[in-house]
Parts: structure tokens; C-alpha cells; sequence
């Protein structure tokens, strides 16, 4: 079977088909970073614009990559949430109108469970169950992960997610939007250990996270140490939050007694969590999953996958359609 | 010729089918609804006329200016159904649908665009057509542009929010009101059959709102 996955919850619009026999077939993708680079942050309501614009040019490429047309997808996903409002109704209106003129099923794709899932995407992939880290700009939690739509969560952060400390550090250090590949790029010139930031909530005893104490104590670094300081700051930074990330996750593997890790997100990205995970991973003797690297940020493959998993038992479209900008993933069900 | 026409740029959700200048419509008041009211509408329309989306020869929808989400529904399940059916596209202005709705010579539309502010145009009918006199734009209510002569109906929700600012700015222009008016899918298929039948259709990728309303957030260098 094959689907469509339209994601446009935030600043990308991705577009996918995946065959659930054939995997992959086609992705395309466009990023509005440099158009909301101007204004320091995401827009919503010209995020909202951009995907109108967007959603068909990049679906007939996806198509048009695929050798396939319409006729051939048996399904379409879309992200129903969390996120943007505006953002999320251009996916859902496209991906709903399209359903009723090919009289296909449609279904909301929950944003998180696609990131969550989208480690399947990459070989090897893990088995269930699994620890799952979801690190992006908006989220930073810990998943106990027993299945498809089988969620509980662990622990996550009770301020900043990872992604937006990463952002407000590159913002407090004069670097450019998105902050995590500027801080990143910063710090490889720095020396991490010229200054002790805090490790926030390493030693709480949960498996909770705060990020937002270590912004400020950038801040006062920064104002402390002046200008000349900020590749020593940067990597002080990286270094304190992947200790952080790295720390938890392996508490969660050791609460869970599970020997699966699987890390999605945009932090995901990020090299020196990989290379600290990678090594603990080969030190403890359990298997770090990650996503294909191009599929970290926000894409329509994942939400083509998690739509996939869900696809069984889907009626054709009746065209209701609605969002959930705010939606707790452990709300999920499994598929019946 | 057959058409499929809709418009969600304000509380009310319509949709209707133009069927060689018969008409079909359906419309509810539908506050923020018009997600699940929408392509059930429509689905409903074209079952009643016995139709498949690819029997018609066109999908229209009310472009805008309206509320930007209402735009933004009506334009992606536009370009959903002409994308899978193949079909050409046309944007009707909202303002130009409202003129038609309210079936009078001279027509003076504001729609409310919050802020303090309304989508204003003006427009007189000329054989089954319209004479867009006064470009839309958005403008505060006591700022519109205004015609020379008297005889205009101020129609749409604008003369609701904005009465008293309003009336005092046209003055003796101003022959009555309907505030109470809204934008129809039977207007909108009433202007669009003369865009198709002029080869005006667009490709399902083409269709873009029409927001007037351009300027939404201050860039870090203008603040």
C-alpha cells in the first residue's frame, strides 16, 4: 500500500510517499528558515502561507520522483498535531480535499509519533519496545515505546525544550536561526571545558528535564566574559546539554531495563549527542537507534509511515476534517 | 457548463453547484466549523445532482479577503479536489461575491478585518456582471475610499462592527444598509462560469488566497 504524508505543522512543509512493501519511495521537502530568519522566530500566520504555497509543487515532485501518479496511492496522511493551527489546517484541507476526490481513506497523524516512528525508516531498525529521546525545538521527553500507538511517557522537560535552548543560546551568542548546526559549528572551535555550566535536574533522581537555567546562565557567562568568550561558551553549552540528554536517556534504559534507545528530533541531529550516545551505547552493551539523518527535522515521510501503521482499517474519507494543536501523545491508542 | 463553487472567508460556510445556469447551494452560519462542514457540502451537492467531481469542468472558490484560516480552508480543499480531479481553478474576491449576494446596482462592500479595520471596495452591476470601481483594499473604517455620487448600499459585515464610523465617513452617499450579508458559493459560481467559459481556469497549484492584508509581523530590523 502506498501513502501520501503531507506534514505542515510548523516551518516545513514535507511531502512523502511511502510503500509499506517497498519502503521509501520519495521525499521532497522545503524549509521556511530563511524566510522567518528576518524576524527572529517563527511566524505562524506566514508559516501558514508559505505551505499553501508550497504543499502541490512539492507533492507532484514527490510524485513525478516516485514514477507514480495519483491513481497509484492507496492512502493519505496527514499531521493533525500538535502545532501551529493555521499550519496544521493547510495539511489537513489539502489532504482531506484530495481523499474525496480520489475516494481514498485519510487520517491525522499524530506530529510526535512520527518523529517517534521514524527511526523504522532507517536500516537496521529497532524493535519494539524501545526507550524513545524526542529532542526537537518543541519537545524533549522520554517514551517508554512498548508498539505502534502504545505510549508512556517517562519524563520530559518542565520549561525550554533542548531545541530552544540551542536556539536562545545562538540568539544570546549573535548566531543566526535555526541555533542548534550555528551553536554546534561555534563550539567546534571552543573548548568545553574553559567554563562549568550547570547540568540542570542530571542528579533529580526522575527523569524530568529544565533547560531554561541553562539559557540564563549562558546569558551570564556571556555578560561575564565578554565577546572574545563565545566559542568557549558555545561549547560549554553543547557540552552541558548532551550530558544532560545522554545522562537521562541512560537512566530511562536502566528504569526500563530495556537495551534499545531510539533518539528522534531535531537535537537528534546534533554530533556530539550522537558520538556520546554511540559510545556509551558500545561501553553498556545496548543499541542506539537514530533516524536517517535527513529525516531528523520535521518531514511527510515519518508522517507517510505513522500513517501507514495506521492505514489497516480506514474507511474512505467522509471530508470532516480537524486539527489538534495541542495533542499529548500518550493519548494514543493502539491501532485496532 | 458545470461548476463547483464554494466560500468559507466568513462565519458562513456555503457550497453550490452551477449546472449551465441552474443552481444548487447549500450554506450554514458555521463559526469555526467550517472544517467539518465544508466537504460534506459538497459531497452532498453532487450526490443530489447525481455527479462525480470528474463530470464538471471547473472548481471556483471565494479567494478572499476574509478571515485568513477561512481563506486558507477554502483554498486547500480547493486545490485537494482540482489536484485528484484534474480540474482548473478559479478565486472569486470575496467582496466582489458580496456585491452579487446582495443583487443591488451599486454596491459598497466592508467586510469586518478586525483590527479596527475593514476589506472595502466598491463595485456597480453592469448586464449580469460587475464594474469594480474601487479596488479592494483594507482601510480603517473612517479612512475608506469613497465614490463621487450618492445611491450606494453598504452591504456586509463591516456596516455591523463599524456602523456609526461608517455612516458618518460616507455620509449622503449611502441609500441604505445590509449589514447582515454575507459572501454565497452561488455568487462565487456566478462569477466564476464567465472566467471559465473565458479559459481563465488555473491549475490546482495556481489557486492562492487573496489575503489584501500583507503586512502581519515586523521583521528584527523594523522593530
Amino acid at each position: 500500500m502506498k501513502v501520501l504524508g503531507i506534514e505542515s505543522s510548523c516551518d516545513e512543509t514535507g511531502i512523502a510517499l511511502y510503500d509499506t512493501e517497498r519502503g521509501l519511495l520519495a521525499h521532497a521537502l522545503h524549509s521556511q528558515v530563511a524566510m522567518h530568519a528576518e524576524y527572529g522566530g517563527v511566524v505562524p500566520e506566514l508559516a501558514s502561507r508559505d505551505h499553501i504555497r508550497r504543499a502541490l509543487p512539492l507533492t507532484r515532485k514527490v510524485l513525478a520522483e516516485a514514477g507514480c501518479t495519483l491513481k497509484d496511492i492507496d492512502g493519505i496522511a496527514y499531521t493533525q498535531g500538535p502545532g501551529l493551527a493555521g499550519a496544521l489546517l493547510v495539511g489537513a484541507s489539502i489532504a482531506s480535499g484530495l481523499g474525496v476526490a480520489l475516494n481514498l481513506p485519510v487520517v491525522g497523524v499524530h506530529h510526535l509519533e512520527g518523529h517517534l516512528l521514524s527511526p523504522l525508516l532507517a536500516d537496521p531498525r529497532p524493535e519494539f519496545p524501545f526507550v524513545a529521546l524526542l529532542v526537537s525545538g518543541g519537545h524533549t521527553q522520554l517514551m517508554r515505546v512498548a508498539g505502534v500507538g502504545d505510549y508512556e511517557m517517562m519524563g520530559e522537560t518542565l520549561d525550554d525544550a533542548a531545541g530552544e535552548a540551542f536556539d536562545k543560546t545562538a540568539q544570546l551568542l549573535g548566531l543566526g536561526y535555526p541555533g542548534g548546526p550555528a551553536v554546534a559549528k561555534l563550539a567546534a572551535s571552543g573548548d568545553a571545558h574553559k567554563y562549568k555550566l550547570p547540568r540542570p535536574m542530571l542528579n533529580s533522581g526522575d527523569l524530568d528535564f529544565s533547560f531554561s537555567g541553562l539559557k540564563t546562565a549562558v546569558l551570564n557567562l556571556k555578560n561575564r566574559a565578554g565577546p572574545d568568550a563565545c566559542a568557549d561558551i558555545a561549547a560549554g553549552f553543547q557540552l552541558a546539554a548532551v550530558d544532560v540528554l545522554a545522562g537521562k536517556s541512560l537512566a530511562a534504559l536502566k528504569q526500563t531495563g530495556m537495551n534499545r534507545l531510539v533518539v528522534a528530533g531535531g537535537v537528534g541531529a546534533n554530533q556530539l549527542l550522537r558520538d556520546r550516545l554511540n559510545a556509551e551505547a558500545s561501553r553498556r552493551g545496548f543499541q542506539v537507534f537514530y533516524p536517517p539523518l535527513a529525516l531528523c527535522t520535521d518531514n511527510g515521510a515519518m508522517i507517510a509511515f505513522a500513517g501507514a501503521m495506521r492505514f489497516a482499517h480506514a474507511a474512505p474519507a467522509d471530508g470532516r476534517f480537524g486539527i489538534r494543536p495541542r495533542w499529548d501523545l500518550s493519548e494514543l491508542r493502539a491501532p485496532a | 457548463m458545470k461548476i463547483l463553487a464554494f466560500d468559507t472567508a466568513t462565519e458562513l460556510c456555503s457550497a453550490a453547484l452551477w449546472l449551465d445556469g441552474e443552481i444548487l447551494s447549500r450554506s450554514e452560519m458555521a463559526g469555526n466549523r467550517h472544517s467539518e462542514l465544508l466537504l460534506p457540502m459538497i459531497t452532498d451537492l453532487l450526490q443530489q445532482a447525481g455527479l462525480v467531481l470528474g463530470q464538471l469542468d471547473g472548481i471556483a472558490f471565494g479567494k478572499g479577503p476574509g478571515s485568513f484560516t477561512g481563506l486558507r480552508i477554502g483554498c486547500g480543499v480547493a486545490q485537494g479536489l482540482a489536484l485528484g480531479a484534474e480540474l482548473p481553478v478559479v478565486g472569486v474576491v470575496t467582496l466582489e461575491s458580496l456585491a452579487i449576494s446582495a443583487g443591488v446596482d451599486k454596491a459598497l462592500v466592508c467586510l469586518d478585518a478586525r483590527m479596527n479595520e475593514v476589506y472595502s471596495a466598491a463595485y456597480v452591476r453592469q448586464g449580469d456582471g460587475l464594474v469594480c470601481l474601487l479596488p479592494p483594499g483594507v482601510y480603517k473604517p473612517d479612512q475608506i475610499p469613497l465614490p463621487d455620487d450618492g445611491g450606494w448600499l453598504g452591504c456586509g459585515s463591516g456596516f455591523a462592527s463599524y456602523r456609526d464610523s461608517l455612516t458618518s465617513r460616507c455620509g449622503h452617499r449611502l441609500a441604505g444598509m445590509q449589514p447582515d450579508i454575507h459572501p454565497h458559493a452561488s455568487a462565487v459560481a456566478r462569477l466564476a462560469a464567465p472566467m471559465f467559459q473565458a479559459g481563465l481556469g488555473q491549475p490546482a497549484d495556481r489557486a492562492e488566497p487573496l489575503y489584501v492584508r500583507d503586512k502581519v509581523a515586523l521583521k528584527t530590523c523594523e522593530r
